[in-house]
């Protein structure tokens, strides 16, 4: 067992691993973080995606020691600071970007990570950075539609810009 | 001007906010205190002699608490099958003992042969693989006309054969049917595979029991669609546990499509070893692990043959259908290649005489059960391919042949025992024509192919039966069990209600339909309406979600006993109004009294219900809580029509979705946003297996397709965006809500179109001889094709 120091969504943590805990299990069961999710076992899921420094990695496949001191951003750490939906959740909920939840977070992850490099993609540049990333649910329409909306482009031309804030 | 709130608005979804913000309880996410972990040790050949299994050095490893092997599990039941078919001579199916872990043979890759049980799951694992297991290994059986032949080994050494079942329908008719093919003007004959799909929602599986020896209670926290269902099956088949003693909780679930419907061998045995062991065990699926033991899909090999008259009217279809159940019958197996698609198959069209064959064979491999549509995609792509066979051969516009045989009157009675109450077949096509812009086809095929690209357009048409089921009716098909669905409504003092149902969400948004509907039938707010699913301790007794019939029919008891409640409220507020319940109306929240200004708020109301100072004490109960169970008298069904555009890439055979359109008829809709996101999700695993996925074994039984850098997942660069709609609404006839269910309508009616439209543009291309791929229309397929 080795002590790994990490921040995480702003907070230092720290904890004890071996050399071959991951970082999905590390923030799941060491941080009880859960919403960081595992979808496959051969990294090409995406539905683990955290930021390290910035970058959208799959925290299945990084050892947590490999995170020594990093700064790490997983999916409770994406809200605005006073608990509200930030633009690219708000844009997922507004157009039905997600159904079970579960490959949620990690499209929520690679979407910031997309929009933080290119604030405006085009339909193709988000179909492709999404590569790594699988939704059996949605078929994809209302997640690309709910980025190019978080992106600030018109989405009324793809079905629904009319869905409405429950009472 | 569309709705803003209650029945027709497109409210976003509740369930969101928790999802987006990691806020979800996913089965996995629970930790129980003091829970050991559990990790299955499972046969890698496909079919073998059990010869032993010696667990000493796993039981010496570090953290290791137990191994159970079948010799543990001696007393406990096998897994039940839900459903009987009776053979097309009058005999029962041939149903094969399903053991909780392997016993005397293993007879696919992934059958559990033991459970390691440690502190840790790392620690669970490492001893798993020190389980010494000893099997002698027997040929596979893995073809299913193989498995058929003389003297081929049997996967259950007790039954006559591998023949599960040979089922007729409607037997009757064979002989009338047979005659039609002898006098046809002209008969189509298609030869197809409807290939085995793996369903892969996102969340695998994950069972925790939990046992409290105090109490004798025992908790399993699954990820199913049907908690009712898993406590009934396991609680009374399995491990017999009453179930006042048995709670199955399946909080938050990441997708279903079928596959998290069935009772699984984990699900027991991680209940029984936290019995045993008096502390919570907890399991959960690898991916690789979910490929050989979640129950996949389709893997039905088919002979489809239409007859028609000289005008292209249809006079008979003949099917002919090897469906693969796999190594054991999975809960509902024997219904998905019967019930559930025998009955589909007069489609949307008038066709006089029918008569469908289905061989369900046992193989090594996975067992197979429904996958979204289940049965109903099966019957839809092998119609609607041989329609387009038979136009293209009888030199017709598909879609005017497929005009000129709708049914246009309603009810229409089948050949194929069900009667479809409403539909308006012709609306849904003009619908998609013009959705999908069809008109401007020529001009698109023109710009394909000036940049050295084939074109081709793909339409069908697709009819479901959703909102299973009449208990009465399935009851003399062979279902085991009711298909009713249940509510309660309980009204708190100060006006808010919880509804309480037996349906379950992973995925369809019920938390937030379901409200709509109740508040709109009040006139309240939506928030005031709070949904509970997926708790059989707190959740009257329900069958759960699958076959698209939550709203059908779970919406349906939620209606009922909505309508007790307003009933007795209505009774409270002429009681404070001193007027007759009958001059009451219900508006907004507000109750009045016809003809004058005298009104109670909807709380006033509730708060006497539960503070009854002034209270009819003598004629009604104080509280207000309602249940209902509601089984519906018929199916519902949904249709529709589907149009693909694909372009294929003359050099390599890759075909890319260009443009993909649906129009579809659900009756009432409750929340369009949501219906559009069904219809999305749908379509995406349609093209998937028209074009991606596959369910590949070698020769020896080996999955080759066994994770997700071997099966094709749709990702998001697969697919386009869609067009969908669905104002053309012929509401049901016989559910209070005139709904007819969304969910599987896409997955139903997308693969036809693109293999439709895969062939038109080799058609138009001059590739004259190809008049079918099987699917998936992979680049090596189409190239192959091409060259042939
Ligand atoms: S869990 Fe990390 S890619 Fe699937
Ligand atoms: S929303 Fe279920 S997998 Fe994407």
């Amino acid at each position: 067992m080795t002590r790994v120091t990490m921040t995480v969504n702003g907070k230092a943590v720290s904890g004890e691993v071996e050399g071959r805990t991951l970082l999905s299990q590390f923030l799941r069961e060491g941080l009880g973080l859960t919403g960081t999710h595992i979808g496959c076992d051969t990294s090409q899921c995406g539905a683990c995606v955290v930021h390290v420094n910035g970058q959208d990695v799959k925290s299945c496949t990084t050892f947590a020691l490999e995170c020594e001191g990093a700064e790490v951003r997983t999916i409770e750490g994406m809200a605005n600071p006073d608990g509200s939906l930030s633009t690219i959740q708000q844009a997922f909920q507004d157009h039905h970007g997600l159904q079970c939840g579960f490959c949620t977070p990690g499209m929520v992850m690679t979407a910031s990570a997309l929009l933080a490099k290119n604030p405006t993609p085009s339909e193709a540049e988000i179909r492709h950075y999404l590569e790594g990333n699988i939704c059996r649910c949605t078929g994809y329409h209302n997640i690309v539609k709910a980025i190019l909306a978080a992106s600030g482009q018109d989405v009324s031309h793809l079905g629904h810009g009319d869905a409405v804030a429950a009472e | 001007m569309p709705k803003d709130h209650g029945i027709g608005a497109s409210t976003k979804r509740r369930e969101d906010v928790r999802f987006l913000t990691g806020r979800g309880r996913y089965t996995d996410d629970i930790n129980l205190p003091g829970q050991a972990h559990a990790c299955f040790v499972r046969s890698q050949v496909a079919h073998g002699r059990l010869n032993g299994v010696n667990t000493d050095a796993a039981a010496g490893m570090p953290g290791v608490i137990r191994v159970f092997t079948a010799g543990d599990f001696e007393r406990v039941g096998g897994l039940p099958c839900g459903w009987q078919v009776t053979d097309r001579f009058g005999a029962v199916m041939q149903e094969p003992g399903h053991p909780v872990l392997a016993t005397g043979k293993v007879r696919h890759v992934g059958d559990p042969i033991a459970l390691v049980v440690a502190e840790t799951y790392d620690q669970a694992r490492d001893a798993a693989e020190a389980v010494v297991v000893d099997i002698e290994e027997l040929e596979p059986v893995l073809d299913m006309k193989a498995a058929l032949a003389e003297g081929a080994p049997k996967v259950h050494d007790e039954l006559t054969s591998n023949l599960c079942y040979d089922w007729g329908f409607v037997e009757e008719n064979r002989e009338a049917v047979n005659k039609a093919f002898e006098t046809a003007h002209h008969v189509t004959t298609l030869d197809l595979v409807n290939q085995r799909l793996v369903p892969n929602a996102m969340e695998p599986r994950v069972a925790i029991g939990d046992y409290d020896f105090a109490t004798d209670d025992s908790t399993l926290y699954t990820t199913s669609q049907n908690p009712h269902v898993i406590r009934l099956l396991m609680g009374a088949f399995v491990l017999g546990i009453p179930e006042h003693k048995l709670r199955v909780v399946a909080p938050d679930v990441g997708g279903g499509f079928g596959s998290k419907i069935f009772h699984y061998a984990e699900e027991a045995a991680v209940t029984f070893a936290a019995r045993h062991l008096r502390r919570p065990v907890k399991w959960t699926c690898t991916r690789s692990e979910s490929f050989v033991t979640d129950a996949q899909g389709r893997d039905h090999v088919t002979r489809i043959e239409l007859a028609l008259d000289a005008e292209g009217h249809f006079q008979a279809i003949r099917t002919e259908t090897y469906a693969n159940m796999g190594a054991y019958l999975s809960t509902f197996a024997p219904s998905i290649p019967t019930w559930l698609h025998g009955t589909l198959m007069a489609g949307n069209y008038r066709t006089p005489l029918i008569y469908v064959n289905v061989k369900a064979v046992f193989t090594n491999t996975v067992p197979v059960d429904a996958y979204r549509g289940a049965g109903r995609p099966e019957a839809t792509f092998q119609l609607e391919r041989v329609i387009d066979k038979a136009a293209r051969e009888m030199g017709m516009d598909p879609v005017e042949l497929r005009r000129k045989n709708f049914i246009t009157q309603f009810p229409y009675a089948t050949p194929v025992a069900v009667e479809y109450d409403t539909g308006d077949y012709n609306a849904t096509m003009d619908k998609l024509l013009e959705i999908a812009d069809v008109a401007g086809f020529e001009a698109r095929l023109a710009e394909s192919k000036a940049r050295g690209k084939l074109r081709g357009l793909g339409v069908n048409c697709y009819i479901e039966a959703c909102g299973i089921a009449p208990s009465h009716l399935v009851g003399q098909l062979g279902a085991r069990a009711g298909l009713y669905e249940s509510a309660t409504v309980r009204v708190n003092a100060t006006g808010g209600l919880v509804v309480m149902t037996g349906s379950h969400s992973h995925g369809q948004g019920h938390e937030t339909s379901f409200a709509q509907v109740v508040a709109d039938m009040i006139g309240i707010p939506d928030n005031m309406v709070e949904i509970v699913h997926g708790d059989t301790a707190n959740t009257p007794m329900g069958m759960g979600t699958y076959g698209s019939r939550s709203l059908a029919v779970g919406g349906s008891a939620m209606v009922k006993a909505t309508n007790k409640i307003i009933a007795k409220a209505r009774k409270i507020a002429a009681h404070l109004m001193e007027a007759s319940p009958e001059d009451i109306e219900l508006k907004d929240g507000r109750f009045t009294v016809a003809g004058t200004d005298k009104s109670v708020a909807w709380g006033d109301v509730t708060l006497a219900a539960y503070v009854p100072h002034n209270y009819p004490l003598d004629e009604i109960e104080p509280g207000l809580e309602e249940t209902a169970f509601y089984d519906p008298n018929n199916f519902t069904y949904p249709a529709g029509a589907y149009a693909c555009e694909v372009e294929v890439d003359p050099e390599t055979g890759k075909v890319t979705v260009e443009r993909f359109a649906a129009a579809d008829d659900f009756g009432n809709i409750v929340n369009p946003m949501i219906v559009d996101g069904q219809v999305h999700g749908g379509i995406a695993q349609g093209i998937g297996q028209a074009l991606l996925e596959t369910t590949t074994y070698d020769e020896y039984g080996q999955l080759l397709s066994g994770s997700y850098m071997d099966y094709a997942m749709p990702r998001a660069s697969d697919v386009p965006f869609y067009a969908v709609d669905h104002s053309c609404q012929t509401p049901c006839t016989h559910n209070p809500l005139g709904v007819k269910g969304c969910g599987e309508a896409g997955a139903i009616g997308s693969p036809p179109a693109v293999v439709n439209a895969v062939v038109d543009a080799l058609q138009r291309a001059g590739h004259s001889h190809i008049t079918h791929i099987d699917m998936p229309l992979t680049p090596s397929r189409v190239w192959a094709a091409m060259q042939g």
